[in-house]
């Protein structure tokens, strides 16, 4: 294991942003820590880079007991949100800058700037100001900065955050690529599921201050274990006692058994997808299909329809569950 | 800005130009421009004469002694203190923002009285101690630069502040973050990124400490090539019926302000960048 968190606690005031978490994250691997705003993530990470210091528990980095090592010595990576480029220096004295700090000799340092520079594409920016780089640029800078000094674990808070859509989609493929290059212990915080979802090995999701579950991406999705790791992974409804994705409904226009009958108040078109709200007696329930799938079944407002789960579905109890829509 | 209004009303335009100016011209430019004509009357004379004279040339060394010290002190006290206000959180916070922006509000005069209640040999209640040393505070240089030091406490405080909090910490956090220390992570990362405000107080402290008078003039014994400063030289010339040479200082003193104004001119844009 790289990074061993043990009962760690931490409170702003009144705030508990974490309450006796214990992770332990494996080596080489990109893991999320996944959760809506304010649950804790953010703030596990700075604890784990020595930025903010827990209450109590400890964390290990790479078998060395770290709880109390000032940030300096932890030999992590750090990538703000933000960016937190150095804004007087050039791009390749930005990328130099923890070398320089260690001491290392100057062809030793030009040699490892031109070689991350290349990794990060930024090569031919290597003697601009950060100020003449793009919010995507920049934030690879510093994902170089953080990698020049060769640092245990990479630890990345809403990376790509503060980027627009399109630039971060691309960012977050060239990230995946880019671990599968260096293979450096990577975590990274995120709010996004799909982010998640697509980049990690491993997700740990945290709500308020708390893990509720840890693991792979295609274990979260399909055995969450409770509604809330459910729901914040993707969609969820409520069909009669479960809840379940609204894809994995399946929609007859004649009465099958063992079905729900219920009536379409609403169809809206989404792209390729097409959303239909179904009001059942026992409540409201929301179907996605395709658009074509749609169509053949000819949905309309005010048609009969009965539903089921399809078979496998993922399905959890709907009892005392607060995420229904 | 494209279309800023040209001629609403044009009588009301010109009589606020007029005003502005006309004020502007009576308080600063005309009694100045005055000045300057007299120093000049008859020729480089008053001006050759004033710098041949070892008082005049005593005074402008001793303020220049003074104001270099007091800004170098005010300059290291202002960014430590401007650190410890924007970056860290303590008890009694709020009170030293306010005891820092006191000397802006009190009148010199009563910064010199303070100083020499507590400094002074016979019952002050430091002087003794400080003079059992082997220093003397008052009727003296040090006394002097304590003076200057407290009326210049505000200005580098005040230019950096702002900056410092504009910044945040973000930058500070990566340095330590990829292994510097504290010292490195101010020499490398904080200060080049406040150089200009501190440049820009480091200009307003020297202009501030070079004109100085009330503070001063309390402290000091007023020792004509001893203990006494160009401003109190310009009163003391002025009284003894040599206004030739009281003109020519004071035009010297202007040169100073005037440096010192272009100097905040040409850090003004890249401040603002």
């Amino acid at each position: 294991m790289s990074i061993e968190v043990r009962g760690l606690n931490k409170s702003f005031g009144d705030f508990v942003a974490l309450s006796d978490v214990n992770v332990s994250l494996p080596t080489g691997q990109l893991t999320a820590l996944l959760g809506p705003s304010g649950g804790g993530k953010s703030t596990l990470l700075r604890i784990i880079a020595g930025l903010d210091t827990a209450d109590s528990g400890s964390v290990t980095i790479e078998g060395v007991e770290a709880t109390h090592l000032p940030p300096q010595k932890r030999n992590v990576g750090f990538v703000f949100q933000h960016y937190a480029v150095f804004k007087h220096m050039t791009v390749a004295k930005n990328v130099a800058f923890g070398l320089e700090i260690r001491k290392r000799p100057k062809a030793e340092i030009a040699e490892k700037v031109d070689e991350l520079l290349r990794l990060v594409h930024l090569s031919q920016f290597a003697h601009r100001l950060p100020a003449q780089l793009s919010g995507g640029q920049r934030q690879r800078m510093a994902l170089a900065r953080a990698l020049a000094v060769e640092p245990s674990v990479l630890l990345l808070d809403e990376p790509f955050g503060a980027l627009d859509a399109k630039v971060r989609k691309e960012l977050r493929d060239w990230l995946r690529r880019l671990h599968d290059e260096v293979h450096v212990t990577t975590v990274f915080v995120t709010h996004d599921q799909e982010e998640a979802l697509e980049v990690a090995d491993e997700i740990v999701v945290i709500n308020e201050g708390r893990v509720e579950q840890v693991g792979a991406p295609d274990t979260l999705y399909d055995e969450p274990a409770n509604d809330f790791v459910m729901g914040f992974l993707g969609e969820i409804t409520r069909l009669g006692d479960v809840l379940l994705r609204p894809h994995d409904i399946a929609v007859s226009t004649a009465a099958v058994p063992d079905a729900l009958a219920g009536r379409v108040t609403r169809v809206l078109r989404v792209g390729f997808e097409v959303r239909v709200s179904v009001e059942t007696p026992q409540g409201e329930t929301l179907v996605v299909m395709t658009r074509t799938h749609a169509r053949s079944l000819g949905l309309d407002v005010d048609a009969a329809v009965w539903l089921r789960p399809e078979p496998g579905a993922t399905t959890v109890p709907a009892a005392g569950s607060s995420l229904v829509r | 800005m494209a279309s800023r209004p040209t001629t609403p009303s044009r009588p009301t335009t010109w009589l606020l130009r007029v005003i502005a100016i006309g004020y502007v011209f009576l308080l600063v430019a005309w009694p100045v421009g005055l000045l300057v004509q007299r120093t000049f009357s008859n020729g480089l004379g008053n001006l050759t004469d004033a710098l041949g004279d070892p008082q005049v040339v005593s005074s402008l060394q001793l303020t220049g002694v003074i104001a270099v010290s007091a800004t170098l002190i005010n300059l290291v006290f202002g960014v430590t203190v401007s650190m410890l206000l924007v970056r860290y959180e303590f008890p009694g916070k709020r009170a030293l923002s306010a005891l820092i922006d006191l000397p802006l509000s009190v009148s010199p005069v009563v910064v010199g009285l303070a100083l020499v209640l507590a400094y002074n040999t016979r019952d002050g209640v430091l002087g003794p101690v400080v003079q059992g040393v082997g220093l003397q505070i008052i009727f003296s240089t040090p006394g002097m630069v304590m003076a200057t030091c407290f009326v210049a406490l505000p200005l580098v405080v005040r230019e950096v502040v702002p900056v410092l909090t504009e910044i945040g910490d973000d930058q500070e956090q990566a340095a330590r973050s990829l292994g510097a220390n504290g010292p490195q992570t101010f020499w490398r990362i904080t200060l080049p990124s406040i150089k200009w405000a501190v440049a820009y107080g480091v200009v307003l402290s020297l202009a501030r400490a070079v004109g100085e008078f009330g503070a001063v003039k309390v402290v000091s014994s007023n020792v004509a090539n001893r203990s006494q400063t160009a401003t109190l030289l310009v009163e003391a010339k002025y009284q003894n019926f040599q206004q030739d040479t009281a003109y020519a200082t004071a035009f010297l003193l202007i040169l100073v302000g005037i440096a010192a104004l272009v100097v905040v001119a040409l850090l003004r844009p890249s401040n603002e960048k």
